[in-house]
């Protein structure tokens, strides 16, 4: 049986229906990730402000978000706006609104962490050299604070990727669901296509995530090794 | 003070690390009461020969007895002899984690499995000894770092070594610290341990030798009294190489 | 907002909770021994086992627990492999968790200096001596805000638990959204329900590591 279960695989369309629904997936995750690297710089800068009202509010948007559950996040936003606000989101758009949120949040800790980490030195050390207060962040500060966040953020990139599987617990059409139609519409021809199919999509998820994992690895290494 | 009771006997030591030889053909004994300084430019193979003689690193060929007894370089074998072969070494080598004195019982106690009593007493002498005390309680990050190496030499003196190594002590020292941590290594010298010392203090060296060798490139390029080696090297690698230091003796 | 709702249906989320505690708990342990075996084996370098140990801690870094568990609970059963919705859940939280226990622990271990073992072996400590007395202690110290994040981070993964027909948090609040549409009140039970499940884990968390890094020692 099990040399027929792969097969299940080329049947028709099939390999290329699941490569779409992995394409929703990364899609959203791209969105949110480009949303989520404007907002999160600003929510940094935000972060660093020394005014106490600034620093409560951020600090507890932060806490909030990365204590729930993702999925409780979009259960919020999927069926709680829905409700509350009348406003009928498809599940498309509820998941780049909480994986923004959640993104933003993310990156706005890196982008405050990876400020903060630049040593008072370094801007006086500009100064000293003659630079104007922009030269210094040109040349200095934001090079060095690019290299240490690039590395974190691609990471973040990841994780985004993988809680995107997430969403066909609220509707969304993407791999898992789409396996899931392939394995109904098979369930008698191939009755073992679940395990090739989830088989497939596991590897598929790791083909995404792996390469970019390794490319933060490399970079941090070079860049802050 | 001397007698001719050889304690360490290095016999060919060779070592490689797949590009170019690091030690080539060392031979060399050592006396039991005698100081020993290495001396020599960096990367000239110091570090890794002491390293050799506790064990830390391993040897292609050549032999290291101890006491008469070759070490035949098993693991086992090692574990014996380096409980009295003490090592100190450049730095930062006390453990974080632990106060000043449970530093140094830590090996009295777990190597030696004695009584944490007795070790605590000696300990306690010992500190006194290098004025440290009032500092046993306290964690090596509160030390300045000659109070560090101190308590590092105590560290292996609870262990009664033969022999003491010490892997260029001062080197990482701030120089204001560094007599205060030489000066603990002279006294041990008077006492009669048995040392071998890798320095850069030339001073030091010329005061507290009784024997100096001199390596360069991994071989043995001179080894004589520190008399005639600081005042008539024989060899022009030796001359040059104490020409760096014409400077100090001013 | 229905108080008289919410006062009903507590109790689910009471059990719910348990359940979901009960799952974490046992995953969490799990990931620890799996995490702990892995960097044993990566840190003395046992041969072909270290091999193994990275290409698992690859593939469960980079793929969604989610699939794992679809593999684990609509897969393997066609092969003749059965598991239980909370043995399954419980594997995929440890095949997922042992990862980053171990990547928790190997940084810990990377942060302790050559040279302290050196030290210890120099003072004539056997191999194991040295590990327990003198590196595990600094590495432990290390490992402990990693620990704590992957710890909170299992918790919140278990709240995918439903899709194996678990009767878990998220399971409930659907159920009664589904049920009577009370969104508003199901919602606002969910989220009060992990609040209290982890943010005290949390503040523990923060202050354990404060803790650990105004402690009395580090160079």
């Amino acid at each position: 049986m099990q040399d027929l279960g792969i097969r299940v695989l080329f049947m028709g369309n099939n390999m290329a229906r699941l490569l779409g629904g992995l394409w929703v997936a990364v899609k959203i995750s791209l969105i949110s990730m480009v949303l989520s690297v404007i907002f999160g710089l600003l929510f940094g800068m935000f972060m660093t402000l020394k005014n106490p009202f600034t620093r409560a509010i951020s600090r507890i948007y932060l806490e909030f978000v990365r204590i729930m559950p993702q999925l409780v996040l979009l259960f919020l936003v999927y069926f709680g706006m829905t409700k509350t606000f009348g406003i009928n989101l498809s599940g498309e758009l509820s998941a780049v609104i909480v994986f923004t949120i959640w993104g933003t949040a993310e990156m706005g800790d890196l982008v405050r962490g990876a400020l903060i980490s630049i040593p008072k030195h370094q801007y006086e050390s500009g100064a000293a050299l003659g630079f104007t207060q922009i030269q210094t962040y040109q040349y200095i500060i934001i090079p060095q604070t690019l290299r240490r966040l690039i590395p974190l953020s691609i990471n973040l990139a990841t994780r985004m990727i993988k809680t995107t599987s997430l969403i066909v617990l609220i509707g969304v059409v993407e791999v898992l669901k789409i396996a899931q139609q392939i394995i109904e519409a098979n369930r008698y021809t191939v009755p073992d296509s679940a395990l090739w199919i989830y088989g497939t999509i596991f590897f598929l998820y790791f083909f995404t995530c792996w390469p970019i994992s390794l490319l933060a690895g490399k970079l941090e290494k070079r860049w802050n090794g | 003070m001397k007698n001719e009771e050889t304690l360490l006997e290095i016999r060919h030591l060779h070592k490689d690390y797949g590009n170019g030889a690091v030690l080539k053909d060392v031979s060399f004994d050592v006396h039991k009461g005698e100081v020993l300084v290495v001396i020599g430019s960096s990367g000239c193979g110091k570090s890794t020969l002491l390293r050799c003689l506790n064990g830390l690193e391993s040897i292609q060929t050549g032999t290291i007895s101890f006491c008469g007894k070759t070490i035949d370089g098993s693991k086992k074998d090692w574990f014996q002899a380096r409980q009295k072969i003490g090592m100190v070494f450049q730095s930062y080598d006390l453990f974080p984690h632990k106060t000043v004195l449970e530093n140094v019982i830590l090996a009295p106690l777990k190597v030696q499995k004695r009584s944490r009593a007795e070790a605590v007493e000696e300990a306690e002498i010992l500190l006194k000894r290098v004025g440290l005390y009032d500092k046993k309680d306290v964690y090596p990050r509160q030390l300045s770092g000659g109070q560090k190496q101190r308590v590092a030499i105590v560290r292996a003196l609870i262990m009664h070594p033969e022999v003491m190594l010490f892997d260029e002590v001062t080197a990482a020292l701030d120089p204001e610290m560094v007599r205060e941590v030489l000066d603990v290594m002279l006294e041990l010298a008077k006492k009669g341990l048995t040392m071998i010392i890798v320095t850069h203090e030339m001073q030091f060296a010329k005061a507290v030798a009784d024997r100096v060798i001199f390596l360069d490139n991994g071989e043995i390029a001179e080894e004589d009294t520190p008399e005639n080696f600081f005042n008539c090297p024989k060899t022009e690698r030796a001359k040059s190489f104490l020409n760096t230091f014409v400077f100090e003796e001013g | 907002m229905d108080i008289a709702f919410i006062r009903e249906y507590t109790p689910l989320y009471v059990e719910a909770a348990k359940l979901t505690i009960g799952i974490a708990l046992f995953g969490i342990l799990f990931s620890i021994v799996v995490g702990a075996l892995c960097s044993i084996i990566r840190y003395y370098k046992i041969p072909i086992l270290e091999k193994l140990a990275g290409i698992y801690i690859e593939l469960s870094r980079n793929t969604p627990l989610l699939v794992q568990l679809f593999f684990l609970y609509f897969g393997l059963p066609k092969i003749g492999i059965h598991f239980s919705s909370e043995s399954c859940a419980v594997i995929g939280l440890t095949f997922l968790g042992g990862s980053y226990m171990a990547e928790a622990f190997r940084s810990g271990l990377e942060a302790v200096d050559e040279i302290q073992k050196n030290s210890a072996l120099a003072l004539g400590l056997t191999s194991v001596q040295t590990m327990w007395h003198v590196i595990l202690p600094q590495a432990i110290s290390v490992s402990v805000p990693a620990f704590c994040a992957n710890i909170i981070f299992l918790i919140k993964e278990t709240s995918v638990f439903s899709v194996l027909a678990l009767p878990d948090l998220m399971y409930v609040a659907k159920d009664l959204i589904g049920l009577y549409y009370k969104t508003d009140e199901a919602l606002l039970m969910l989220v009060v329900a992990y609040l209290i499940l982890l943010l005290p884990i949390s503040i523990i968390a923060s202050l354990v590591e404060r803790r650990v890094r105004y402690a009395g020692f580090g160079n």
